[in-house]
């Protein structure tokens, strides 16, 4: 193992788990105010939306709504999946079903 | 009034672990290729076998590992331009952290560390997903980080041991695994105004800062602009619930 490596790598290590931890540090003693908490509570769907959006349309790096775009079919198929069904496997594996097969298709 | 809304860390600790560990289980279908992508590229990058397990170990961050990987494989070699990156990449987890410390905070510092170190998107979203279903426990989350954790180093070090055979995982078609489940996570929480604003904000944001932001930034830009807009509007109209 290379030295210069090895203190990147503990280098990359400590800023990571710097930004997993501060949160839960700062508040420790105060606690979280109410405030905050109405605010961060709309922090899971910002978060899930910004994960999703651009995974579903840009997935190669530029935006592409067209029927050439296999992820964004795939996404309305699994949105569909989820009204029906409320089941995280099954919208999976009916989106992985639908992703396949249209490549499979070479649609 | 300490103890409230866990269950730690007394008699269900191992059922929650293990629904943890199964609720994982779609997920990490999912995440296996990004890992043994990890291990090809590192290799391809110039890095041994034995320091991009090192890094799988320590960093544990998908983007972040990619990215640095693809700067040392260009000749981008300098401690602080790396370490500095690493950061602003991770930057996004401030927020998830912030949004997890109402339920952390009240646990053993040294559990809250060690959940902490494990919080990456995935199981941030397995354990909010959690949280809205039936309330949160650091059971559960253990779990879920336990398995993401230990899924990203051995397809880290499959993806070493690959490398020159296979060359890009991510064709399958598997990496779809994970906006499928994340769609299955965001739909139930769309259920007033106020969440469909947040996500209708959150989705343009996003998608324009993917376009013209450097990184990850389009995350952290998408997660401020959205939930400032949740909380005004909930603060205005009171129509949270």
């Amino acid at each position: 193992m290379r030295t210069e490596m090895f203190w990147i790598i503990m280098g990359m290590a400590a800023v990571t788990f710097f930004t997993r931890f501060a949160s839960a540090v700062l508040f420790q003693q105060t606690g979280v105010p109410a405030w905050f908490e109405r605010w961060m509570k709309h922090v899971p769907t910002g978060i899930l939306t910004a994960l999703i959006m651009p995974s579903l349309l840009l997935p190669k790096g530029y935006l592409d709504v067209s029927i050439h775009n296999h992820y964004l079919l795939a996404g309305l198929v699994a949105t569909v999946a989820t009204y029906f069904f409320r089941n995280a496997i099954v919208t999976m594996s009916l989106g992985l079903v639908a992703m396949l097969s249209l490549r499979f298709l070479g649609v | 009034m300490e103890n409230i809304g866990n269950d730690f860390p007394c008699t269900r600790v191992t059922p929650e672990f293990w629904i943890g560990v199964r609720d994982s289980i779609p997920l990490v279908v999912g995440v296996i290729p990004f890992g043994i992508t990890c291990g090809i590229m590192a290799l391809t990058a110039g890095l041994t076998g034995e320091e991009a397990l090192l890094m799988s170990m320590f960093v544990f961050a998908g983007a972040a590992q990619f990215i640095a990987i693809t700067m040392l494989g260009t000749g981008i070699k300098g401690w602080t331009i790396i370490v500095f990156t690493t950061l602003l990449i991770n930057l996004r987890h401030l927020l998830m952290g912030a949004s997890l410390a109402p339920y952390i905070i009240r646990l053993p510092v040294s559990l809250q560390a060690l959940l902490s170190f494990g919080m990456v998107d995935e199981t941030y979203a397995i354990t909010i997903d959690r949280i809205r279903k039936k309330g949160y426990s650091a059971s559960y989350q253990l779990g879920a980080n336990i398995l993401f954790y230990s899924a990203w180093i051995v397809s880290t070090g499959v993806g070493v041991l690959l490398s020159g055979y296979i060359s890009d995982p991510l064709a399958w078609g598997l990496d779809f695994a994970m906006p499928a489940i994340f769609l299955a996570m965001l739909i139930p929480r769309l259920i007033n105004h106020t969440a469909l604003a947040v996500c209708g904000v959150a989705a343009l944001v996003a998608v324009v800062g993917a376009l013209y932001l450097p990184g990850k930034w389009y995350i952290i830009a998408a997660c401020l602009a959205s939930t400032v807009v949740g909380g005004l509007m909930e603060k205005e109209g009171n129509d949270a619930n």
